[in-house]
């Protein structure tokens, strides 16, 4: 999507990236940014909370209007869980002792459905 | 909330965490993201309240998706959709975001269609255009950035934007 991004700005338009993966965004290189610290998939908002969607759109058109230069990042207020904000970032695409041998297995058993996917598409011709 | 110390920084990295994870699955070779030292520019040379503003989703149009159809399979072809067409909410279980944390039943949460029309009302912005467009998430940059990013500009000449919102869910 940042890709996109930049095409548009190169042919002379506008734009604003509204996300939730501040690395991805920020290395691929976009001309403006609102990050919130949320987990992915609401990167307007939190569900049914209307005022902080609008605050959060806000904030994307505050940016088009007033950035400068490129990379210019504004980190929106909103914290995801108060009392244990860390807990969705750790449970998310987690990897310990705990489920090592469950992510190897389900590991071969992907590559394997994608072999016999691949064969089956060689035997349809 | 209290101030705090940590050994490590506090947002989470996708690009270190989906690493770990893919490794762990027995994928030998890290994604390459993308990355690049120079950034275009280009300033809003109108007042937002005279400009039309587009939408982008990496979100799939529901009605394209084979309810039937195998993970994996929807085409992630770019497309154009009415804004009015999107309300009921569009697909996205394919994608990567956090299903066990939350969800996307409220679809102003990952693409603001509703709260940008607000803003339209109120007068902040001119008007958000009829139509949105989609790019679902393709991890191929070739793809990406020869078909998809061109064919976004074309749809953004058409209707004519003076500025877009990109939000990648």
């Amino acid at each position: 999507m940042s890709l996109v991004a930049r095409h548009l700005e190169e042919a002379g338009l506008p734009t604003v990236v509204m996300g939730s993966a501040r690395d991805i965004v920020e290395e691929c290189g976009v001309s403006r940014f609102v990050y919130t610290d949320f987990p992915l998939g609401n990167p307007v908002g939190k569900p049914d909370d209307v005022e902080m969607q609008m605050t959060i759109t806000g904030m994307a058109l505050d940016l088009l209007e007033r950035a400068w230069e490129p990379r210019t990042t504004v980190q929106t207020p909103f914290v995801w869980d108060a009392d244990s904000n860390d807990d969705w970032r750790e449970h998310f695409m987690k990897v310990d002792d705990t489920n090592r041998e469950a992510l190897a297995a389900a590991g071969d058993q992907r590559r394997a459905a994608q072999a016999d996917a691949k064969a089956e598409g060689r035997n349809r011709g | 909330m209290p101030a705090d110390r940590r050994t490590h920084r506090s947002h989470v990295s996708y690009i270190d965490k989906s690493r770990n994870y893919y490794g762990a699955q027995g994928y030998p070779q890290a994604y390459q993201w993308s990355y690049n030292h120079d950034v275009p520019f280009t300033p809003l040379t109108k007042p937002l309240n005279e400009c039309r503003i587009g939408l982008v989703t990496t979100s799939f149009f529901e009605r394209k998706v084979d309810k039937n159809a195998v993970a994996g399979s929807a085409t992630k072809e770019p497309y154009a959709a009415r804004c009015d067409d999107a309300l009921g909410g569009l697909y996205n279980k394919d994608l990567f975001w956090d299903k066990d944390t939350t969800h996307t039943d409220d679809l102003d949460t990952y693409l603001p269609i509703n709260r940008l029309r607000e803003l339209a009302q109120q007068g902040r912005i001119g008007s958000l255009a009829e139509r949105f467009y989609g790019v679902p998430t393709d991890y191929s940059h070739r793809r990406t950035s020869r078909r998809d990013a061109p064919q976004i500009l074309e749809f953004a000449q058409e209707d004519e934007l003076d500025a877009v919102i990109l939000v990648p869910l």
